[in-house]
């Protein structure tokens, strides 16, 4: 057995895993920001309760009609998803002629109402979800003690990102899209329903959010405010990669999941804080980011 | 983000520095009878929360109202300031004037080093970056050792003013209350009406344009961050002597929301809009007090309803009627 600074390399590990862990709700939750900030220059702030929502539902999925975990994974997206545009329908899209932070609000109105009512209805102690049989007990890898679930997950969210990024940067679909960020009014004028692509986009990310949210449920024990604290800090993720790139944004998330873990090994008190002090050093040194465009 | 106030911004522009307008000298005598006359009539700690968060608002509209900054974090200045205020009156049994005083400081220091860092980013990322740093403070709130962390700072001695006037009775703090919040907002109308004030505005209208007249822009946002934090500080630094209390709700980042809600129910960029709004959200929280965890679902529809409807506001919508900037 080595020793790493005084650290045994179980520990070390274990707060890595974690960290990655972290990182890729970061990742998917910032990469869905990125997309809809993209497309409908609005920050969304219900992403917290969409990703909240995306836990409950699978949660009443198996509780209320027995459809298992897999299943979830499939439709709970799509069911988040549809409830995404629906909003975006009623609500977001009476917004697009006025200033962002009007989005900013309207969707943080939107966010207290949701997890209002999931604490009214469920209450705040969280309910548990348990691991899919399939994925039960780990492995060991000589150095650490890999719990399958937890490998999936890193597994399943890197899939997904990258999977995201190839539509994005590599199909016909996502190079409308990114037309359509650079400058809808001509996109438009070449015969592509815009307003279509918006809404699509804005269900898209939900359903990425909803997605991290099964993914999360049997982890994190499923609870109204668990979207909530989480979404700041993917705030300060965004700031910190800037919202320009795709890969910008997965690179940063998982990067800065990892940061946490190492920092939650050698300073464990500055672990709920280390994500804020980097966005304050990357304002400081490249205030656009480190994926930013421009400032 | 040039325009917070897209339709209201006509007749803010209109006002000039100078004398106060009479219709604005009728609104403050107004306001004065009417806070003097309420103690006899309404409970003095349900009107003391009124005046703490009318400050608090007022301040917090300073900044996004009339310098186009929507900061998303002004819990952490109101919050610092109470937890500062509570600490010093009592571990370090100051006077609660000294105890204010050190939490308005706080908060001052607090604005600066946050907001020299916030203005290097613009509109939707100055708002993210802001809610970052105020999450930052509030997880520093949990941890510290002299906040009492779940706990908070509780049964803060209300102590003598200036060492000679005992605050134990509500209706006299009541009447301090009132004078440091009204002076607040004295401060506040007369930085708004200021040469400073008037490039704020036109920093907030059209700020590439400020930059090519050759003011420094950033320094004018810095300073109208700090003002605004220090403010909101006075505003944490009474309610802590207030409540006897200073607790995670002060820097929670609900509480941030509910400021901006109370700015954006009363009216954005307006002078009063912001004390009607925090009269409003503070009534509706004491009435709706026995309906538990539905206040945050019907505070959630008002923001929504508000951003979709109202976005002028109440004394937004009186100053459309009458033809007068509020």
């Amino acid at each position: 057995m080595f020793e790493l600074l005084g650290i045994p390399p179980q520990a070390l590990f274990g707060q890595l895993l974690l960290g990655l862990i972290n990182g890729a709700f970061y990742a998917m939750l910032s990469l869905g920001l990125a997309i809809i900030f993209g497309l409908l220059n609005i920050i969304n702030f219900t992403h917290g309760a969409q990703y909240m929502m995306g836990a409950f539902v699978a949660w009443m999925l198996l509780n209320y009609l027995g459809i298992n975990y897999w299943w979830a994974l499939l439709l709970v997206p799509i069911i988040v998803g549809a409830f995404g545009i629906v909003i975006e329908r009623l609500l977001i899209s009476r917004l697009y002629h006025l200033d962002h932070l009007y989005g900013l609000l309207l969707t943080f109105g939107l966010a207290l109402i949701i997890q209002g009512l999931f604490r009214n209805y469920y209450g705040i102690s969280g309910l548990p979800y348990s691991i899919p049989p399939q994925l039960a007990g780990g492995q060991n890898l000589g150095f650490m003690f890999l719990p399958n679930y937890r490998g999936w997950v890193v597994a399943a969210s890197l899939v997904v990102c990258i999977g995201t990024w190839f539509v994005i940067e590599k199909t016909r679909l996502g190079a409308y899209l990114r037309a359509a960020t650079e400058n809808p009014t001509l996109v438009g004028a070449f015969g592509i329903n815009v307003p279509r692509m918006i809404t699509l986009t804005y269900g898209f990310g939900v359903g990425l959010a909803a997605f991290a949210g099964v993914l999360a449920a049997p982890i994190y024990s499923v609870n109204p405010n668990m979207g909530a604290d989480l979404i700041i800090v993917v705030f300060a993720v965004v700031v910190i990669g800037g919202m320009g790139s795709i890969l910008g944004a997965i690179v940063t998330g998982f990067g800065l999941g990892l940061v946490e873990g190492l920092t939650r090994v050698f300073y464990p008190e500055g672990s709920a804080v280390v994500i804020f002090v980097i966005m304050a050093i990357v304002l400081l040194i490249k205030p656009a980011g480190l994926f930013g465009r421009t400032a | 983000m040039t325009t917070v106030t897209e339709t209201s911004s006509p007749i803010l522009v209109q006002q000039s520095a100078g004398a106060m307008p009479r219709h604005h000298v009728l609104i403050f005598a107004g306001l004065l009878a009417l806070s003097l006359a309420a103690p006899f009539f309404l409970y003095p700690i349900f009107l003391m929360k009124v005046l703490c968060f009318a400050l608090f608002a007022c301040a917090f509209n300073l900044l996004l109202g009339f310098g186009g900054l929507l900061s998303f974090g002004h819990a952490a200045y109101f919050g610092a300031a109470s937890y500062i205020s509570a600490h010093a009156a009592k571990v370090w049994g100051l006077s609660p004037e000294l105890a204010i005083l050190s939490g308005t400081a706080a908060a001052t220091i607090l604005g600066a080093a946050i907001g020299s860092l916030a203005i290097r980013r613009q509109g939707i990322y100055f708002a993210m970056v802001t809610l970052a740093f105020a999450q930052m403070v509030y997880f520093f709130s949990l941890q510290a050792p002299f906040t009492g962390g779940e706990d908070g700072i509780q049964n803060v001695p209300r102590g003598n003013l200036f060492g000679l006037f005992s605050l134990r009775s509500d209706f006299t703090l009541y009447f301090v209350v009132l004078a440091i919040s009204f002076a607040g907002l004295l401060v506040i109308y007369r930085i708004i009406h200021s040469p400073f004030g008037q490039v704020l505005k036109a920093i907030r209208e059209n700020e590439p344009r400020a930059v090519s007249l050759g003011y420094r822009v950033n320094r004018y946002k810095l300073a109208v961050f700090v003002l605004s934090a220090a403010l909101a500080g006075l505003a944490g630094a009474t309610k802590a002597i207030v409540f006897q209390l200073a607790s995670l709700t002060d820097v929670h980042w609900s509480m941030s929301g509910e400021v901006v809600l109370m700015t954006l129910i009363g009216g954005m960029g307006t002078v009063f809009g912001p004390i009607v709004g925090a009269a409003i959200i503070v009534t509706m929280q004491n009435y709706l007090a026995t309906f538990g965890a539905w206040v945050t679902v019907i505070q959630g529809v008002i923001f929504v309803i508000a951003v979709l409807l109202f976005r002028e506001g109440v004394v937004g919508v009186i100053g459309k009627w009458i033809r007068k900037p509020l």
